[in-house]
């Protein structure tokens, strides 16, 4: 009997303890998001290789054009995002804006990569 | 004698369970990844046998299965990379489960996720060693769910293996 109640109160122990690490993670993530630096420049990569920079401060419509593979990138009021992609999943479509230093949007079926960058520093490349 | 003969069984059953680690590995690298979209994401199966090494046999042993492990995966279906990954993951995961076994205030539901949570974390510490970059750390927030997720299959497994196999106390 007492063996129940102790196997009991460590299962109740289980849910604090899971409850407790999860809650440690999203705050140490929301911390890191939050704090991140704003970037400057979106940088498009077909392939690894770079397709085009464009600035994150003027408006524009990327047309990303690889064979017959399409994905349609927007930059509006300073956040950058997928508008559209000939891809089957539509990952990157789902994707939310992106606007600070290091945020990406990968469109893995048309290996298009686009990644914000802060120009003023230099910042290591994490897709080569 | 008789401590000899349980000297050899040990040996033996420890064998038998570095084997099963090894198969479940296999397995979960069969097995195609719930979310392609995010790399990482496992089920952990080998834990189940680790798991159970830790609360059959003890601390050490579970330590010495779970590198014999990586060791032997890494030689037979990896290359240096991805032994660097997986021998991290795997110390830091049995050193953290080692302690809160130690401890004795949970379950083998709650060691088996932090297993998993801690397995991940030390991976992606490597990575950004590696890669000499921050940027993976919002990964870990996604590996943190999948890990709980999985870690709380993988420990009721291990509770169950716990139980009901009568084979061999120490």
């Amino acid at each position: 009997m007492g063996d129940e109640k102790k196997s009991k109160s460590k299962i109740k122990n289980d849910i604090i303890f899971i409850a407790a690490l999860l809650a440690a993670v999203c705050l140490i993530g929301i911390i890191y998001i939050a704090t991140r630096a704003p970037g400057d420049t979106v940088i498009v990569k077909v392939d690894g290789k770079i397709f085009g920079e464009y600035p994150l401060d003027t408006d524009r419509t990327v047309e990303i054009r690889n064979g017959d593979r399409v994905n349609l990138l927007i930059i509006e009021g300073g956040e950058a995002y997928m508008a559209e992609a000939s891809c089957p999943d539509g990952i990157c479509v789902a994707h939310r804006p992106i606007s600070r230093d290091g945020e990406s949007i990968a469109c893995k079926p048309n290996t298009v990569v686009v990644i914000v960058r802060a120009t003023g520093e230099d910042s290591p490349d994490i897709i080569a | 004698m008789e401590k000899r003969q349980k000297k050899i069984k040990k040996i033996a059953f420890l064998g038998l369970l570095t084997a099963v680690a090894m198969l479940l590995s296999y397995v979960e690298a069969l097995l195609p990844s719930p979310v392609a979209a995010v790399p990482g994401i496992k089920m952990g199966l080998p834990n189940v046998a680790i798991i159970f090494v830790l609360y059959r046999f003890g601390a050490k042993e579970a330590a010495l299965v779970s590198a014999v492990r990586v060791i032997m995966v890494s030689l037979l279906f990896g290359n240096p990379m991805t032994f660097i990954y997986s021998i991290a993951g795997a110390m830091l995961s049995i050193v953290v489960m080692i302690v809160l076994k130690k401890l004795n205030f949970l379950s083998t539901v709650g060691v088996s996720v932090a297993g998993g949570v801690f397995h991940n974390a030390g991976q992606i510490l490597v990575a950004m060693f590696l890669l000499g970059t921050a940027e993976l750390a919002h990964y870990m927030i996604v590996l943190a769910l999948s890990g709980t997720i999985s870690g709380v299959f993988v420990g009721i497994c291990g509770a169950l293996m716990i139980k009901k196999l009568p084979m061999y106390k120490i």
